[in-house]
Formats: structure tokens, sequence, C-alpha cells
């Protein structure tokens, strides 16, 4: 099953309580995923020439602090760390690739979740309920965001096996449903130069777009080319710098709904996850068309 | 035993197990009517009834809604989601705004009708059941439809009548392909009324003369002895 929730807001009032009403949708979400539970904020942009990095530790007592000290050394200024749970994210004084490198060479032994100038990136295996409790999502900001639950269908139950998934940076994947071909996908995109770090499914439709972006497509194109190479069943949400983007398979095998008020768009698998929204009731609300790629962006708003 | 009788309930206050543990309690001859408010997407609403009582559901529904209905009217006054009225029996459900996937799949018998659109998969299966869709419907509808009845007001998604038996589908706007085995028929007299008596029963106010019928052109399930050596 799985379910698939975001949020974008289109007034301050839901910007500043973004944290809480996507907590509201995940947890109406819990019984279509209750293995685990993610979520991809953007918010508070990362100064010029720095970027914010998600990490993930297995230890709970990971020392994040004397990590920051690292950092700091390495690259100067203040590296942070916010710490949520098992994540913690570091705002990295160098340009991304340099950043993603330390991390490589100093600290393999932790996983970096998302890269980017503003995506934070938390996801566990754990009820989505406890999630959005335990990485105290209730009282964060954020332009937008997307989440997902997830009830695993095609590889272990792990927090490195949940979604999202990250594309590259700044960019994310949720997906409901599963994919047949992913094996041979794999393969072929490890020789492009695409690496990955799970078995898992999903992960392979995320690095299947971060090639198509890398060759020059853009989010549309990339998503548009997933109808020819990916089989299987799919609803994605892509989550960006400034919006998301909805696909669903051509058979439409898997549900979404949209909506959207004055204040705010959102995406849900089903509308129990969107009746939770202030002002739902009023909202215009359908079901995506398989097939066709719907989006959104902060620029198409005239936001600064 | 209530005759007529007005109940309120309040899915924000009561589970949707205890409403419907109510309306299963009825009477068979009971013609209460209920008034349910805050169903907020939830998925069950009023399945399984079997008494001529009439059910008002103010707000959109989640999954399975009116689900094996007989003998009920249930009205939702909003959207409903995937499988509304599957395995209808008898009675009405009318969704007031747009029904997701498999809208009266497999229904063996009664109305449905939804005012706005249906997604993918209307009339899947359906086996008596009569389906009015004021708006348009997604692709593959009456999918292996075997017995009743799909108009459709506004436009059909490829695929429409795949693999059909003996269901009839009437279609007023554009059809965007049509499934296998399905094909544009004759529009006799004993098919304008049937579908005249629909549009007026569904309260569409359409005339049966703007639409145009397709069946099964009968090649796919009847075995073809002629073609005996191509197995």
């Amino acid at each position: 099953m799985c379910g698939i929730a975001g949020l974008f807001s289109k007034s301050t009032e839901v910007e500043e309580a973004l944290g809480a009403h996507l907590s509201a949708m995940l947890s109406q979400l819990a019984d279509r995923g209750p293995d685990s539970a993610g979520v991809a904020l953007y918010r508070d942009p990362a100064p010029p020439g720095s970027c914010k990095v998600s990490v993930f530790s297995p230890d709970p007592a990971e020392p994040w602090h004397s990590l920051a000290g690292e950092l700091a050394e390495e690259f100067g200024g203040e590296a942070g760390p916010e710490v949520r749970a098992s994540h913690a994210l570091f705002v990295v004084a160098a340009e991304p690739a340099a950043a993603q490198r330390w991390f490589a060479e100093r600290r393999p032994d932790l996983r970096v979740m998302s890269i980017g100038e503003r995506i934070e990136l938390y996801k566990e295996a754990v009820d989505p309920r406890e999630f959005v409790e335990r990485f105290q999502l209730g009282e964060v900001a954020a332009t937008h965001a997307l989440g997902h639950t997830r009830m695993a269908t095609e590889s272990a139950v792990t927090t490195e096996h949940s979604h999202p998934f990250s594309t590259g940076l700044d960019l994310c994947l949720v997906h409901n449903g599963s994919l047949s071909n992913h094996n041979r996908l794999r393969m072929d995109l490890r020789k492009r130069g695409i690496e990955f770090q799970t078995d898992n499914d999903t992960e392979v439709a995320a690095g299947y777009l971060t090639w198509r972006l890398r060759e020059g497509d853009d989010l549309e194109q990339a998503l548009h080319a997933c109808i020819g190479d990916l089989d299987g069943f799919y609803t994605f949400a892509v989550g960006t710098i400034d919006g998301f983007a909805v696909l669903r398979d051509p058979i439409a095998c898997k549900p979404a709904v949209l909506a959207e008020t004055e204040d705010w768009v959102a995406m849900a698998s089903e509308y129990r996850a969107i009746a939770v929204l202030p002002g739902a009731e009023d909202a215009e609300l359908w079901e995506p068309e398989p097939g066709r790629v719907y989006s959104w962006q902060r620029a198409a708003l005239g936001a600064a | 035993m209530s005759v007529a009788a007005e109940e309120s309930v309040d899915l924000a206050a009561t589970s949707v197990r205890e409403l419907n543990q109510r309306l299963h309690d009825l009477d068979p001859s009971d013609t209460s009517r209920w008034r349910i408010t805050n169903p907020d997407g939830a998925h069950s609403v009023a399945v399984g009834l079997d008494a001529p009582i009439e059910v008002e559901i103010a707000g959109h529904v989640g999954y399975y809604c009116a689900g094996m209905n007989k003998l009920a009217t249930v009205r939702v006054e909003g959207n409903a989601g995937v499988g509304v009225a599957e395995n209808i029996m008898s009675g009405t459900v009318i969704v007031e705004g747009d029904a997701s996937q498999s809208a009266a799949a497999t229904g063996r018998g009664g109305l449905v009708v939804v005012r706005g659109s249906a997604s993918a998969r209307c009339g899947i299966s359906i086996k008596g059941v009569e389906i009015v869709v004021l708006g348009s419907v997604g692709h593959v509808a009456g999918f292996m439809a075997q017995r009743g009845v799909l108009v459709v007001c506004g436009d059909a998604g490829d695929g429409l009548g795949d693999s059909i038996y003996e269901a009839h589908v009437y279609v007023r706007g554009e059809v965007a392909g049509l499934g296998a085995d399905c094909v544009a028929k004759e529009m006799r007299d004993e098919h304008r009324e049937e579908l005249g008596r629909l549009l007026e029963q569904a309260e569409t106010g359409f005339d049966a003369g703007e639409f145009r019928r397709y069946g099964s052109a009968r090649k796919l399930y009847n075995f073809d002895v002629d073609h005996a050596g191509e197995y």
C-alpha cells in the first residue's frame, strides 16, 4: 500500500504551521503505511556558498557536536548541528560536491540523506504517528514538504529503505506502488555512474530521475520518460527546491487526490489526509489523470 | 420500528463501525432517514444496508461507501473514493460530486448516479446495476461488464467496454477509444426507451437522441468453431 502526502503553502499562516499540517496528514495515512515514515521539508535557505546536509546515524549516541566541530575546522563557519532524533542537519560552508566528498571520505558509516540549499530529509522505520512526535515536526515551518508512510512490499523495513529518496540537490522522490524492472534498471544505471545504497525499487526510480536530469531533461521531461522506462505501479511525488510534481502510472493503479485553496496546494493518497487541512471542505478537489505530470512552483505564484 | 424518523450521526464523535452497526440493526421494513455529518473521507460509510431507509452523507467519503447496498437510498453530498456502491444489489446511490475509481464495480442491481465525473474502471464487471454518470468517465469503463447499463453524459476515456459481455453502454460525448471487442451499435427502440428512462430517473436533462450506443461484438467471449485450428 503506502501513503503519500504533499503540501505547498501559498500563505504565511500555512507556511508557519506547515510541519503541524503535514504531521496531521501523515497521521491520517498511518494505516496505509505503518512500517516507516519520512518527510522532505523545504525551508531556511543556506547562505550562498553553503549547503544543508541531512545525515542519519544508526548510533543513538552519535556525537553530532564533535562532527560539527570537524566540519567547521575543515570548511569554517558554524555547521550546526540541528539534531532531530536519529538525524542531524548541518549547514556546511562549502559547495555541495565538496560536502558530499567530505562525508564519503571521513564518515562513510553515516548516511547522507539529502544535500541542497533548502531541503531537509528525515525518515525512520517507525509508525508515522510516532515519527511525527519523535522528529518534532509539529513545530517546523516550511514553504513546502512531502511525506510518506510505508507498507513495504519490495524490500526490507529499515530507515535506509524508507522514503523519501534523494534524487539530487534539493530533489527527492516518494512513491506509492512497486516497480518490477528495478533490478535490470539498477544495473544499467550503475554503468552510467549512478550510485545506489539499497536494493529498494523506489531508489532506482530516484536514480533514474537523477540520471535523466543529469542528461539535460527538465523535471517534466524526466517524469514523462518514466512512463516508458519504468515497469510497474506508481504514484510519484517529486519535491523540488521551489515546489513539487506528481505523476501516476498510465493504468492508475495507485490512488491520488489533489486539492487547492487560496492558501495551499495539497496532494495525498486519499482525501482523508486532506480533510485535516484548514478550509479543506471548500477546496477545489480532483483526481490527477493517469500519465499526466502535475507541478507547482513558487515562482509561478510570484513569491519572493 | 421507526417510520420516517430522522436520525443524525456525527462521524467526528461516532465510529464508522458503530454507525454501520446501528444501520444493520434496523428492521428490514424500516424507512427512517439518516443524516451523517463529518465523514471527512472515512472508508466504508453506510455499507451493507438492507432496509428501505434514506441516508444523506454531508461531505466527502473515502473507499467503498454504500458497498453491497440493498433497498436503501444513499446520497453523498460530496465526492466518493474508490469503489463507491461496489457490488450494489438494489436501491439507489447518488454521488453529488465526483467518484473515484471502480464506481459501482460488480454491481448486481439498483441505480448509481454520479452527478460529477467518475475516474478509471467505472462499472467494471457489472452484473445488472444501472449507472448514470453526468460528467465523464476515465479509462476502461465497463470492463468485462456482463449485464446492466452504463450511461455516460460526458466523454469516455480509452478502452471503453473492453472485453464487454452483454451490458449496454451509452455515451453522449467523445470516446477516446474502444476496448477489445467493444463496438458502436445501432440504437433501437428498446434502447431509446431504456436510456430515456434512466436519463429521466437521474434528472440529467439530456435527451436519448444525443447518445450513441456501444456493446459487445461477441467475438471475444464466443468460441468460434471456424477458428478451432488456430488454438
